[in-house]
């Protein structure tokens, strides 16, 4: 099935409904089998049990720029290609990413409290994750403001496009600006600098977020899609009243 | 007299006169600056410590305050419609309304950031070098803001919400403003890549901006 099918809203539905369950399921199982992993993964020499939280903080961190990825890819669908589910991904993207992002902060702030000794520092790393997540509300601010979805559609592209430009440089610039954060472990030059015995409840944990975040994904672009039409038959009841 | 100078004039004029509201950035800056030694207290090292900080603050808010009417007062009498259908592309046309609006809200505040400085207790030379970081910095952020005016144009509340859509963006130019201005003034980091980094940030949203700016207004007339 090419993508162009999926333009049809109908098609669309059927496949989410044949798919959902399915991946609700296999996030259930991959997500029981990561916290195993995670349970019994040894603790750090230095960090004790704290290492924990990063089990949960590393994919939310990954997924929370993924999220404003697949905006950006949503956002090309609406300006160049006007697929019609493009706007319908990338408005139920926006609080998902939002969310995950809002994880990663909390429990990176849980565990720098045992570790650096204080919830928040305006390091590189926090404070473009911050401003990451000030972008998302933006975003979900922009869908809030408007009162027709057709409208809000090429303005949120616009905004997603500008940010997906805007946030490398964010990045730069807060690198320069002050940092504390340990560097890139998992994905580096010369191998990984974490134990197997670490990384592969890691790599499993990603994989159960990433899950996780299809299948809310698709059960938010399924919910949207009803919502407009909800919105368009009460419209058309109000009009032959 | 090409139809993008003849816009940029008509802008400045309707600026400068009656309603026009071009030197409210420029008081509101001077409000704002003001009021920060009512909270911190009057210690004037401290002052002097953060004071371009407080200026670069200042400027960010006031640029960001007269911002919200660059396309509001056009949409609203018809006059944006005309322009959208003129010969001239609509990219040049935001851009000519871009000038013409930093000519006549940013450059005033630039002019009277020395007073401000004296105020913070901020020396002589150290003034030069943040009015200068201003300059070089203030283009980035009306530019920037072109994009969230150009949003926020057709959508209601539009002044709110064009205040959390743009400034996580500005987030760079106020880094390197503020660090070019500290570089020059205590050191002893060099005041050249800060600055340079900050000219670029301006040419880059001066090229983006337009564009962005365009395609965005474009939406909001369908």
């Amino acid at each position: 099935m090419a993508l162009i099918d999926l333009a049809n809203p109908t098609r669309f539905l059927a496949l989410v409904n044949r798919v959902l369950p399915w991946l609700a399921g296999l996030t259930v199982i991959v997500f029981a089998y990561a916290l195993y992993r995670v349970a019994y993964a040894p603790d750090d020499y230095q960090q004790g049990a704290t290492v924990k939280i990063m089990f949960l903080h590393v994919p939310a961190a990954w997924l929370a720029m993924m999220g404003w990825g697949l905006m950006t890819v949503a956002a090309f669908g609406t300006l160049v290609w006007r697929h019609p589910l493009a706007d319908v991904a990338a408005k139920a993207t926006a609080p998902i990413g939002a969310a995950f992002t809002f994880i990663c902060l909390v429990t990176g702030s849980l565990w720098g409290r045992p570790m650096w000794g204080t919830y928040w520092v305006w390091d590189a790393r926090l404070t473009s994750v911050l401003v990451l997540f000030l972008l998302y509300l933006g975003m979900l601010a922009l869908y809030w403001t408007a009162d027709d979805p057709n409208r809000s559609a090429r303005a949120a592209a616009i905004l997603a496009l500008v940010g997906a430009i805007n946030i490398p440089i964010i990045k730069f610039s807060v690198d320069w600006w002050n940092t504390l954060h340990q560097p890139a472990s998992v994905l580096r030059m010369g191998g990984s600098a974490i134990d197997p015995s670490i990384l592969w409840p890691l790599l499993i944990m990603a994989l159960a977020f990433t899950l996780l975040f299809f299948t809310l994904q698709l059960a938010a672009m399924r919910n949207e899609i009803l919502r407009r039409r909800v919105r368009s038959m009460r419209m058309m009841q109000a009009a032959a009243a | 007299m090409t139809a993008f100078t003849a816009l940029l004039l008509r802008d400045m004029r309707l600026a400068t006169r009656v309603g026009g509201g071009a030197l409210m950035g420029a008081l509101f800056y001077f409000v704002v600056v003001s009021m920060i030694p009512f909270a911190i207290g009057p210690d004037l090292n401290l002052l002097s410590r953060i004071g371009p900080a407080v200026l670069w603050i200042g400027a960010l808010l006031a640029s960001l305050l007269a911002l919200d009417r660059l396309f509001a007062s056009d949409h609203d009498d018809g006059s944006l419609d005309l322009l959208t259908m003129s010969a001239l592309p609509l990219e040049m046309t935001v851009a000519a309304k871009a000038i013409a609006h930093w000519l006549t809200t940013a450059l005033p505040l630039i002019v009277i950031t020395p007073v401000l400085g004296l105020m913070l207790n901020v020396e002589m030379t150290a003034m030069g070098y943040v009015a200068l970081t201003l300059l070089a910095g203030t283009p980035a952020l009306t530019f920037i803001g072109l994009i969230g005016a150009a949003l926020s144009v057709t959508l209601r509340r539009g002044g709110l919400l064009m205040a959390i859509l743009v400034l996580p963006l500005t987030v760079p130019v106020l880094i390197f403003g503020v660090a070019a201005a500290n570089a020059a003034i205590v050191g002893p980091a060099p005041f050249g890549p800060p600055f340079t980094i900050l000219c670029a940030l301006s040419l880059a949203s001066f090229v983006l901006g337009p564009f962005a700016a365009a395609a965005a207004l474009r939406q909001g007339q369908e």
